[in-house]
């Protein structure tokens, strides 16, 4: 089977909208602050650096420094985002996340750049691939992966006002816009309805809901209407709506660029399985990759369109 | 599931209308104060001898032995209000060897965050005072500490806060010495010394043991002024249980760079049978035991 091709082409970085978006709130309050570990540029925050000098917080190359500093700048009166490669930030400072940011309650807003497979060729060591599942086993973190520039912005306006620990998973891999109204593109605790269908439910995440809309395009012409979601708060979960998806079409497939153990389609199973159970279908990474740019390795694990519809029709008995 | 308590006074003021100030007038004579602080010391061991028997739990050793510097700190050094816990002023402590929870929590009940009788629920079931710290549960607690190396990242944040903000307020940090094994702290040294922040202190309550042994013959400090001097800090040592060596070294003007006191202590300081004794990292007095340390603690 061919490719279906993606509604509209994938041209965006998502850190291009998240640098901006926390330049122009830093411009309106004092309190914003950007803490980092080597990762100015990896983190789009030159321009940041250029016009608040003092409030970008480089502390080197030193993950567990990195997030106690943003946990005690937090004690201080400041609304840190601390912006670092996904891996490093959830891997080495796993214990700060836990112990010095959620479970003091600190207002700290971890984005995990460049997340999932997105440093291709690199290898695993740097493939951030297990951070769904380690932040969300952690109580009163709040997990957000924006899938567009529209959303990745209004999540940057949400988390500084929000005043909660929060984990931002900031897609490098390009993608293409999904948002319906890019004004209102992103309700915390809210999953985004993108197509309605009643023969089954994609539920996607972050980079994966535009390879979502496409599969969905292809089951179309194959006689089925899928309901497209866009799980952009992955927690706490959008329980209401997932149980109408399970309950309305009666089968849900899970796309993600994590591991399958604890990630999107975890949780999504824990709620359909308590309230409405549905088969399902989970895709995701299924180990550490072999060497390969990231559309060459979501190919290789069949997160794409194909793999999607594949899913679909096996789920539907087709 | 029942709910946890928290603690803090019964009526707390209004923003806006918190005074800030060291327990102990500044002005007061320094043998006066020094006398001041020998007997809250003393009141605060009592407590925690007390609570550790209580809870027949705890970690009687570490909390002996850094008493004295919480008591001068909490009463003649930082500005606080206790009635006002989060007044954005204050000064930031952070005891970062969590585990020795009971002296911070019979400190901070002594200095009026909360009623000396709710000591007797520590380690009690839902109560606020957990074997570690809790910010969100105990007025007074600044950071959740326990897990060790955590405490002085947390502390260098707090200090480039105060920076940023042209604030005057400052901030220091207990540790342990044996969680200075702990690489993270030097990730953090290397920051505060990096950034000349004159605004911090880190204290080390230097009483030689670690759980399982002494830390020399475990994993090896000294030189330790050396390696805080390497990493840009201003070495200040002395007597971790003479009030007014503490005082003077936590109150000498600051200039360029953050300060380490290595407190030198004595592991279980002030009950004869504890004092630097490994055995007694967390083993728990008998009741007898209990009485005899509150004699000799009289």
């Amino acid at each position: 089977m061919e490719a279906s091709p993606l509604a509209k082409p994938p041209q965006f970085d998502c850190r291009v909208a998240f640098a901006e978006t926390l330049s122009e709130l830093a411009g309106l309050d004092e309190r914003i602050v950007a803490v980092c570990n080597d990762s100015v540029g990896s983190s789009n925050l030159v321009a940041f650096q250029k016009r608040f000098p003092e409030r970008l917080i480089n502390v080197g190359i030193a993950e567990q420094n990195m997030v106690g500093v943003a946990a005690g700048l937090a004690i201080g009166g400041f609304i840190p985002f601390v912006c670092a490669a996904a891996p490093f930030l959830t891997g080495r400072a796993l214990e700060q996340v836990k112990v010095d940011v959620a479970y003091n309650g600190l207002p700290v807003v971890l984005c995990g750049m460049s997340p999932g497979v997105a440093y291709g060729e690199l290898g695993p060591t740097h493939h951030s691939i297990e951070d769904l599942s380690w932040m969300r086993a952690i109580d009163g973190l709040a997990i957000v992966v924006p899938a567009d520039p529209a959303q990745t912005s209004a999540a940057v306006k949400w988390a500084a006002a929000a005043g909660i620990p929060c984990y931002l998973r900031v897609g490098r891999t390009k993608v293409a816009s999904v948002s319906p109204d890019p004004a209102n593109a992103f309700t915390f605790g809210k999953i985004g309805v993108l197509r309605e269908g009643r023969d089954l439910t994609i539920a996607a995440t972050g980079v994966m809901v535009s390879r979502a809309l496409a599969a969905a395009e292809e089951l179309e012409r194959r006689g089925l209407q899928a309901r497209v979601l866009n799980v952009a708060t992955v927690k706490p979960l959008d329980e209401a709506a997932i149980i109408a998806a399970a309950r309305e079409t009666g089968a849900i497939v899970t796309i993600e660029e994590a591991m399958i153990e604890g990630g999107l389609g975890a949780a999504i199973a824990e709620v359909v399985v308590r309230h409405a159970p549905a088969p399902m279908r989970l895709l995701g990474i299924k180990g550490f990759a072999p060497t390969g740019a990231a559309e060459f390795l979501f190919d290789h694990f069949g997160l794409n369109a194909q793999g999607l519809v594949a899913a679909a029709l096996e789920l539907k008995g087709r | 599931m029942q709910s946890e308590e928290t603690l803090s006074v019964s009526s707390p003021k209004p923003t806006g209308t918190t005074t800030l100030a060291t327990d102990l007038a500044p002005t007061l004579g320094a043998s006066q104060r020094n006398a001041e602080l020998r007997l809250r010391a003393t009141e605060v061991r009592r407590s925690l001898v007390q609570m550790i028997g209580q809870a027949r739990m705890g970690h009687v050793g570490g909390d002996l032995s850094v008493t004295d510097i919480l008591a001068t700190l909490f009463f003649g050094v930082l500005r606080l209000d206790p009635q006002a816990p989060r007044a954005p002023g204050r000064d930031r402590f952070i005891l970062s060897k969590g585990h020795c929870s009971a002296a911070l929590y019979a400190t901070l009940a002594h200095r009026g965050f909360f009623s000396t009788d709710a000591l007797s629920t520590f380690m009690q079931p839902l109560s606020a005072l957990n074997g570690h710290p809790n910010r969100r549960k105990v007025a007074g607690v600044e950071a959740n500490t326990g897990p060790l190396g955590h405490g002085l990242p947390i502390g260098v944040g707090c200090a480039i806060a105060a920076k940023l903000a042209r604030a005057a307020w400052r901030t220091y940090v207990v540790l342990g010495d044996g969680e200075l094994q702990e690489g993270s702290n030097w990730e953090a040294a290397m920051s505060a010394g990096h950034r000349g922040l004159d605004n911090l202190v880190a204290i080390v309550d230097r009483n030689r043991l670690q759980q399982g042994a002494r830390t020399e013959d475990t994993n090896r400090l000294e030189p330790l002024g050396d390696k805080w001097r390497a990493f840009g800090w201003d070495v200040v040592d002395c007597d971790g249980h003479d009030h007014g060596a503490l005082y003077e070294a936590l109150t000498a003007p600051q200039e360029g760079r953050p300060r380490c006191i290595i407190a030198r202590t004595i592991k279980g300081k002030g009950v004869s049978f504890i004092e630097d004794r490994v055995e007694w990292h967390h083993k728990v007095p008998s009741p007898e035991q209990i009485e005899l340390a509150l004699k000799e603690l009289a």
